[in-house]
């Protein structure tokens, strides 16, 4: 059971990790047009540098 | 800021947001397709025109929005607050369910209480942090003197929070840590989907109040200035464009006009207007520029006191109870009768045993606990207006969904509600062809929109102008010119020399040989009117016409449809007559309509819906909106309203079957925190899932 005192926090850990990530898109706006964003993938229109 | 109803698919962003850059000055546009908005970075001396004339040239319709009239920061401010709750309480959710399912499959003495504490030391700031707006709430409620959902909610967190702490202590078998935090996780996805239903409505409803921005132009010793509607007093003199609505109740004191007066009355014909005229705000100038001196401003103009008689008409109406509230009402006392209970049953049997007791009663709270009736209601409503929306049906109300559910009788609103408010030509045939082409030479001259539609109607006739030379357009009064040396004139009959009166609207042509000819007019019916009547005569509700319009416009319109019920000339305070009438005789009226003399009935009625184009008080006064031009999507949300009520109710029968058998065994405590989680997932995936059903 001595794998527990690695694998416990390597598990809190990374799911820290996710929570963190979860905040970050929240901050950027990544969830204030869900549906603009899922149409967005489907245009065509060439561009170098997609907008912001 | 720009808004485009009719924005829904991926070809529709780069269309819109091409369109928008190729307009010289504008720097980006971008589309933001959940609020069907596109918000545009531009050069500062751009005006909106060009950019709502660029979409409508791309096929979008598109009205610009007051940027400083959205407070959509408040909200989204609210709703990136329960986001960033439901994400803490879905992580640590997860973590403690890793630890909690070594617990169940029987970890050791040891190793369970450490995975305890470890659970511990996640879910309880998790507790702490997510169920704040429950425990704000609960104490809100508290503080009033009531029951509400979240009493039981709070006090069923809490306790398992402390009970868990205490068996942690005590290295006891049983911790209720994962049920608190799945409980925290599954009601704060209820509250995010209730709150961004409420969201979306609330910011398109701001959006409509946006859309009109009340100035007049006033003149002065100086000259002409812009200025709100609010700084005008009582003796201004006021000038108001051809195509402008008046922005107070005035005099005529200069020009001659003809004004259109259907949002305020039902009239479908044009009056004429000319000095010492009185004209109320609301009216619409149509031919010639006019100059009032305002009679009343503000507060004291004819609009306000008809937002005057739709407060009476509100104040009237009984409170409606949805039926999450009735479920609430009956249900949260319920929980805490049996949460006490059997706290006080084991205490007895027990012989005072304190610690066997709580738990029991900890675990009835956590399984009776509405994770399913705080899901029940919000996924149902968010899946049905979701679904509304895209058909162009912006709900307003919270419980309009289930008011439309009972609807047994539609009263319709003529002018401006089945009909759009424009005319078309219905005897163009009748005339020789020489004299419709006169007629349409003379009406390429004005803007009236009869003469518009006569045009139009010729055009399509596939006839061509003739060559009338001379065109000099009498405001007020019609079009004249000279066709092969003669004076010709269109317009009213009396200054044709016409006298007869028709009973239906009508231009007049006189070419100076024989009688002076009638152009006859109809309103044209709004697209889908017809589907409408048809689809709802077909579910059995009975249909009512009710205008203020002249008794032959109305049965011309009714006849086309096929209503047979029919009331025409209706005063404002009749029309919310008859619909208290209705009521009263236990029917459960939607009322639909766009004018100034519709609110108080809208008001008065169960539920009621207007379209966009309406004044901006009827569309306060209705609960659902109408977003695009077309009719058709009434009948069909009257269809998903029903079904959407069906799926709440049934929603509510799951979860009364999952607390009937689950309940029983937390009573006689034999629910371990195994069965504890098991009922609340099951249940509120089953409701979920049941919501989504929803066609």
């Amino acid at each position: 059971m001595e794998v527990l005192t690695i694998l416990i926090p390597v598990s809190l850990f990374l799911g820290g990790v996710g929570l963190v990530a979860f905040f970050w898109a929240l901050k950027k706006g990544q969830f204030d047009d869900p549906h603009g964003d899922a149409n967005r993938i489907l245009t065509k229109d060439y561009d170098e540098r997609p907008k912001p | 800021m720009l808004s485009i109803p009719t924005a829904h698919c991926a070809a529709c962003i780069s269309t819109v947001e091409q369109a928008l850059e190729a307009v010289p000055g504008v720097q980006s546009a971008r589309v933001n397709l959940t609020m069907r908005r596109v918000s545009v970075a531009a050069d500062p001396q751009l005006e909106a025109a060009p950019l709502i004339a660029a979409l409508n040239g791309v096929g979008y319709e598109a009205h610009e929005l007051d940027a400083g009239l959205l407070s959509a920061t408040e909200t989204d401010k609210q709703g990136r607050d329960l986001l960033m709750r439901l994400g803490v309480a879905g992580f640590s959710m997860m973590n403690v369910m890793l630890l909690s399912v070594a617990v169940w499959s029987g970890a050791g003495e040891a190793t369970r209480d450490l995975f305890h504490w470890i659970s511990g030391m996640i879910a309880l700031p998790t507790v702490v942090f997510a169920g704040q707006p429950f425990f704000k709430s609960a104490w809100a409620s508290l503080r009033a003197g009531r029951l509400g959902m979240d009493v039981p909610i709070s006090l069923a967190l809490i306790l398992a929070s402390s009970i868990s702490v205490f068996e942690t202590l005590n290295s006891g078998h049983h911790a209720y840590f994962d049920a608190a935090v799945m409980l925290a996780f599954f009601l704060l996805a209820g509250r995010y989907l209730d709150h961004r239903t409420r969201a979306v409505a609330r910011s398109a409803a701001e959006e409509l109040a946006a859309l009109e921005v009340p100035r007049a132009l006033r003149l002065t010793d100086t000259g002409e200035e812009t200025v709100s509607i609010t700084d005008l007093a009582v003796g201004d003199l006021v000038r108001v464009r051809p195509g402008g609505r008046m922005p107070v109740d005035g005099v005529v004191v200069e020009g001659t006009s003809e004004v259109d007066r259907s949002l305020l009355t039902g009239e479908s014909l044009p009056v004429w207007a000319g000095p010492d005229t009185r004209v109320s705000a609301g009216e619409v100038n149509l031919t010639g520029p006019l100059t009032l001196r305002v009679m009343a401003a503000g507060r004291d103009s004819s609009l306000h006191r008809m937002a005057d008689l739709v407060a009476v008409a509100e104040a009237a109406k009984t409170r409606y109870t949805s039926l999450a509230e009735r479920a609430s009402r009956a249900y949260s006392p319920l929980v805490h009768i049996l949460s006490f209970s059997a706290f006080g049953y084991w205490m007895w049997a027990t012989g005072g045993d304190l610690r066997y007791a709580v738990n029991i009663s900890a675990a009835v709270l956590i399984i009776t606990c509405p994770c399913a009736l705080g899901l029940a209601v919000p996924a149902v409503v968010t899946a049905a207006s979701g679904k509304l929306f895209r058909k162009g049906l912006l709900i307003k109300h919270g419980t309009a969904l289930e008011r439309l559910a009972e609807v047994d009788t539609v009263v319709f609103d003529k002018t401006g509600t089945l009909t759009m408010g424009t005319p078309e030509p219905t005897n163009l045939g009748e005339h020789p062809r020489a004299a419709t082409e006169v007629a349409m030479a003379l009406a390429e001259a004005s803007s009236h929109p009869l003469a518009l539609a006569l045009v139009a109607g010729a055009r399509a006739a596939g006839l061509h102008p003739a060559t009338v030379t001379e065109l000099r357009e009498v405001p007020g009064y019609g079009v004249e010119g000279l066709w092969r040396g003669q004076a010709v004139r269109l317009g009213r009959a009396g200054w044709c020399g016409a006298e007869a009166d028709l009973g239906v609207t009508a231009t007049w042509l006189c070419t100076g040989e024989g009688t002076p000819r009638p152009f006859t007019f109809a309103d044209r019916l709004r697209p889908g009117a017809a589907e409408v009547v048809a689809g709802l005569l077909k579910q059995g509700m009975a249909v009512r016409l009710v205008s203020g319009d002249t008794p032959g416009a109305v049965a011309a319109i009714a006849g086309r449809l096929g209503i047979s019920e029919v009331t025409a000339g209706a005063l404002p305070a009749e029309k919310a007559a008859l619909v208290a009438d209705l009521t009263a005789q236990g029917r459960h009226v939607l009322m639909v309509g766009d004018g100034l003399n519709d609110t108080a009935a809208l008001a008065a009625a169960h539920v009621s819906i207007s379209p966009a184009t309406a004044l901006d008080a009827a569309r306060t006064a209705s609960d659902i909106v109408l977003l695009g031009q077309d009719m058709a999507p009434i009948s069909d949300a009257l269809r998903i309203a029903r079904q959407s009520t069906r799926r709440i109710r049934e929603n509510f029968a799951i979860s009364a079957l999952y607390n009937v058998v689950a309940v029983p065994l937390a009573l006689v405590g034999a629910a371990t925190p195994l069965a504890a989680a098991l009922a609340m997932s099951l249940s509120s995936i089953s409701v979920t899932l049941n919501a989504l059903r929803l066609k």
